[in-house]
């Protein structure tokens, strides 16, 4: 970065101005299509939400946000994406930092197979992930028979906040064990035996060591978890047809539904989910740069 | 790093305690696998009713979906449109990578910024402006595939770009430059024939990656386009009233699909 190269040193000096403006030039020509393709699919379409939300038959309001909040309908759906993000996110950190130490703990080649295999389920989102359990823990599915058999889980409703909940935790699971598994592989090993030198008991050690230097990464892994559980759509949808009501159903139903359109109180809907998000991240910025034990 | 890591880690001695974790290992491996190892079986079974086990084993629900035409081209267009975004992703993103990281620096400050845009803008929030925004007017796209590739490249940003950012930053892309430009190649020729051979590697993990992601896409294709240009997520989410059996089969033959994929992945990255 500091030093200029020499060869454009050297062709500097022989044709400066010439050079410099066909190179800057080409430059520009070179990220110019992307800069286009980024601003109409993705700069443009966030602007017209965040302006739209803003709009009532052409005047500046915040009509559209104080109709989103009274509508006890609307605050439900908030409401329930709250806390099934919220509690998901919670369980499945606390499964995957669980398991994250035994991995660390675990022989190297289990731990890599074991990675690879939580990359692979990582994948496993969505619609598939929903068929997936209603086969599991539908009406009819095959745990669910078994467990009526025995007589257990008959107030367990899959196709319910519940039934999401469960899944939602599923998903955030291999997520947060790779999020989660290269902070405990900063632990050193002599550190938990120096401090049991010294006579910390593995409680101490985890209060005064352990937990402060994993902290920023559990702290950073909640939130992208929460985020992704705040923002997700297609698990909720294929579960119910859209029956159930989450934040994210009741947007894309005000633009894509059957009955009437509000493409304006969607929008802003849309931004009281961007508002959390764009949060989230930046509390996140905010610890990564805090971290005095970031990887780099 | 790697090396370093099973060293320490072979130091462990075998104990009670060692065992404790491995079970908890398992446990979750377990845990992870009991929806795909259910939607396997059930994928196989002639019939599967209120017993713990299906009633006999058969390939007739693989043999009836391979032979639906339906799926087929569902799954013909879904590669169709991941192989489309990521050419076009990797036409744009690496001129822009190679700008930012030779010429104009503060680009690649501007992308570290934009590209959390996709993070905090989820595709249904996108969806929103987009189909007002091209549902008619001089870019009339919903309802073609042309809009999906568009959206499929912007979710492709920040893992082609950070992929590509990474293996920048790994080579000596100045003396690599200099060298190429004192033998008398051009700027674009030491690109192509110096530069691009280095990223070989970070490049393929990204892509395979991305379309693993792109592949499983299901907001962007559900809201702008639906039946108009099927695509396997879309599909699979209208077969939900025909056999359980069926879907399953669906199910289990995109999972391999991912599989293999994040498999070659895997293998790339190890050589990278």
């Amino acid at each position: 970065m500091l030093s200029q190269p020499i060869a454009l040193n050297t062709a500097l000096r022989r044709q400066p101005r010439l050079r410099l403006a066909r190179g800057s030039l080409g430059a520009l020509l070179a990220v110019l299509p992307f800069f286009l393709m980024f601003g109409l699919f993705q700069l443009a379409p966030l602007a017209w939400v965040a302006v739209n939300s803003l709009l009532v038959d052409g005047q500046w309001s915040l009509g559209h946000f104080r109709e989103a909040l009274g509508s006890p309908f609307m605050r439900q759906a908030l409401g329930n994406s709250l806390w099934v993000s919220a509690l998901s996110s919670v369980l499945g950190l606390i499964i995957a930092a669980l398991s994250s130490y035994a991995l660390y703990r675990s022989s190297s080649r289990l731990r890599e197979l074991v990675l690879a295999f939580a990359s692979m389920t990582s994948n496993f989102s969505g619609v598939p992930l929903a068929f997936a359990f209603i086969i599991l823990l539908g009406f009819n599915g095959s745990l669910s028979l078994l467990l009526r058999q025995w007589g257990l889980g008959d107030d367990f409703n899959l196709y319910s906040t519940q039934g999401l909940l469960l899944i939602y935790t599923y998903f955030q699971i291999p997520l947060g064990v790779l999020l989660l598994y290269p902070a405990f592989d900063a632990l050193r090993d002599d550190w938990q035996e120096a401090a049991a030198l010294l006579g910390a008991s593995p409680w101490v050690f985890w209060r005064d060591i352990g937990l402060p230097v994993l902290w920023p990464a559990i702290a950073g892994t909640l939130l992208i978890l929460l985020a992704n559980a705040m923002g997700a759509y297609a698990t909720a949808y294929a579960l119910t047809s859209g029956n159930l009501n989450l934040l994210t159903i009741r947007i894309a139903s005000l633009v894509a539904g059957d009955i009437y359109l509000e493409p304006q109180l969607a929008s802003a809907l849309a931004m009281l989910l961007v508002g959390m998000l764009v949060l989230t991240a930046v509390v996140n910025q905010c610890l990564l740069q805090r971290s005095r034990y970031a990887p780099d | 790093m790697r090396q370093t890591n099973q060293r320490r880690h072979h130091s462990h001695q075998p104990s009670p305690q060692h065992r404790h974790y491995t079970l908890i290992v398992w446990a979750l491996v377990g845990l992870l696998a009991l929806p795909l190892l259910a939607t396997l079986l059930y994928s196989l079974a002639s019939r599967w009713g209120a017993t713990m086990l299906p009633d006999g084993l058969t390939l007739r629900w693989y043999l009836e979906l391979w032979g639906e035409p339906r799926f087929l081209a569902a799954f013909a267009r879904s590669l169709l449109l991941c192989f489309a975004a990521l050419a076009l992703s990797l036409a744009l993103i690496l001129p822009l990578a190679l700008v930012a990281h030779t010429r104009w620096p503060w680009l690649d400050k501007l992308m570290k910024l934009l590209m959390l845009l996709p993070f905090a803008v989820p595709p249904v929030v996108g969806s929103v402006g987009l189909l007002q925004l091209y549902a008619g007017g001089p870019l009339p796209l919903v309802g073609t595939p042309w809009i999906l590739i568009a959206c499929f490249f912007t979710l492709t940003v920040p893992f082609m770009y950070q992929a590509m950012a990474t293996s920048l930053k790994a080579i000596p892309l100045r003396d690599l430059l200099d060298a190429a430009h004192l033998l008398g190649a051009s700027t674009p020729q030491a690109f192509i024939q110096v530069i691009l051979p280095n990223l070989r590697n970070g490049v393929l993990v990204a892509l395979f990656l991305s379309f693993s992601f792109l592949f499983g896409e299901f907001v962007f294709a559900n809201l702008l386009v639906g039946t108009r240009y099927e695509t396997l997520q879309v599909y699979l989410n209208n077969m939900r009233n025909h056999s359980g059996h069926f879907t399953s089969a669906l199910v289990i033959s995109y999972f391999f699909a991912i599989l293999l994929l994040t498999w070659m992945a895997n293998r790339f990255s190890r050589s990278a």
